[in-house]
């Protein structure tokens, strides 16, 4: 059973209220054939464990690694990823899509 | 977004009530300006109140620009669940297409004989008169409901509280004939006219389906088809 993004933001909530550092990464925008919908998620904790999917396992590395960093900070990043976009990410989307990806810290 | 926004956004996606989060996009907020969370009944006087309400009513997340900023809607509507009274042959095929396009379905039958795990090995199943069983089921705006027994004394009850808690499909299985003496029952007990017309019946698409199986699709894909009304593009909804 795949986890739904309701499954993932209760999740999220758990993981904040048993003291760990959470982000929640939202899929905002996609152009072209993107993996996941606009609205997908995924949560993140301060140590890199994670749940849900903005792209079917393309970037998520990437994401995770930012999303530490923005627990870290507190303010939150938009994150672009495609093959369109080829000088600011390695990662490209097999798929041809593109997606703007925001990574919120739960404070 | 903080705890108590996402704690907020929790109970409203658990208790099946439409909610939104609404991201202001542009830099340079305090993190709790940046997030609110909201239902329908809380978007008047916002700057983007008439995209939002249309998100809800699309069940689309996305970007909109409003008085110069950007925001994002992320909308999340309750999943459709699908209530059937009657544990029948269609019903068996029914449950199983609702599994694969994710209904969450529970079946009503008093009939002990019908309403077996034997016969819905992976569905609820709930072996009770609808007045008792319907209560709990807590129907709503996101509920479809099809009455599929044939037999007044079940199916009657499940339509009305169907139809008075406005679920956004009704079906009732049943010849014309049949259907013309439903809507008189049930306009004889106190349903407006409106509401009693808002049953399909014949209930499914016509597609000349002819075996239980074949009705289960038909009522299936009647049921994707009103669900996703909202979506589809305006002059293919005119034609219809």
């Amino acid at each position: 059973m795949l986890a739904t993004d309701a499954d993932i933001l209760a999740e999220a909530e758990r993981w904040k209220r048993a003291g760990r550092g959470v982000a929640i990464a939202t899929v905002i925008e996609t152009w072209g054939s993107a993996p996941r919908p606009t609205g997908a998620h995924l949560v993140i904790d301060h140590e890199g464990n994670f749940l849900g999917s903005v792209s079917g396992g393309c970037v998520e590395g990437a994401v995770v690694e930012e999303a530490i960093e923005a627990i870290g900070t507190g303010e939150p990043k938009l994150l672009e990823f495609g093959v369109a976009d080829e000088t600011a990410w390695k990662v490209g989307l097999s798929c041809g899509g593109r997606i703007a990806v925001r990574v919120e810290p739960v404070t | 977004m903080n705890l108590d926004q996402l704690a907020a956004l929790n109970r409203c996606i658990a208790g099946r009530v439409p909610v939104a989060a609404v991201t202001a996009l542009d830099a340079g907020l305090e993190p709790g300006d940046r997030v609110v969370i909201l239902t329908p009944e809380d978007v008047s006087g916002q700057y983007y109140a008439e995209a939002l309400l249309e998100a809800f009513r699309t069940g689309r997340s996305g970007i909109h620009e409003a008085a110069g900023r950007r925001y994002f809607f992320n909308v999340h509507l309750p999943p459709v669940k699908l209530v059937i009274t009657g544990a029948v042959h269609i019903s068996q095929a029914l449950a199983e297409i609702a599994r694969v396009i994710d209904l969450d379905c529970t079946i009503i039958d008093p009939r002990t004989a019908f309403a077996t795990a034997g016969r819905f090995p992976l569905t609820r199943v709930i072996a009770e008169w609808p007045e008792r069983a319907l209560p709990a089921l807590a129907l709503d705006r996101y509920t479809a409901f099809v009455a599929l027994t044939h037999d007044p004394k079940i199916d009657d009850p499940g339509l009305d509280a169907a139809l008075r808690a406005g679920c956004f499909y009704v079906g009732a299985l049943g010849s014309r004939k049949t259907h013309a003496k439903r809507v008189e029952r049930l306009t004889a007990a106190g349903l407006p006219v409106a509401a009693v017309a808002r049953i399909r019946a014949p209930v499914g698409l016509d597609l000349g389906a002819a075996n239980p199986a074949e009705i289960a699709v038909a009522i299936a894909a009647e049921i994707i088809a009103a669900m996703r009304e909202k979506r589809r593009a305006p002059a293919e909804a005119a034609e219809r």
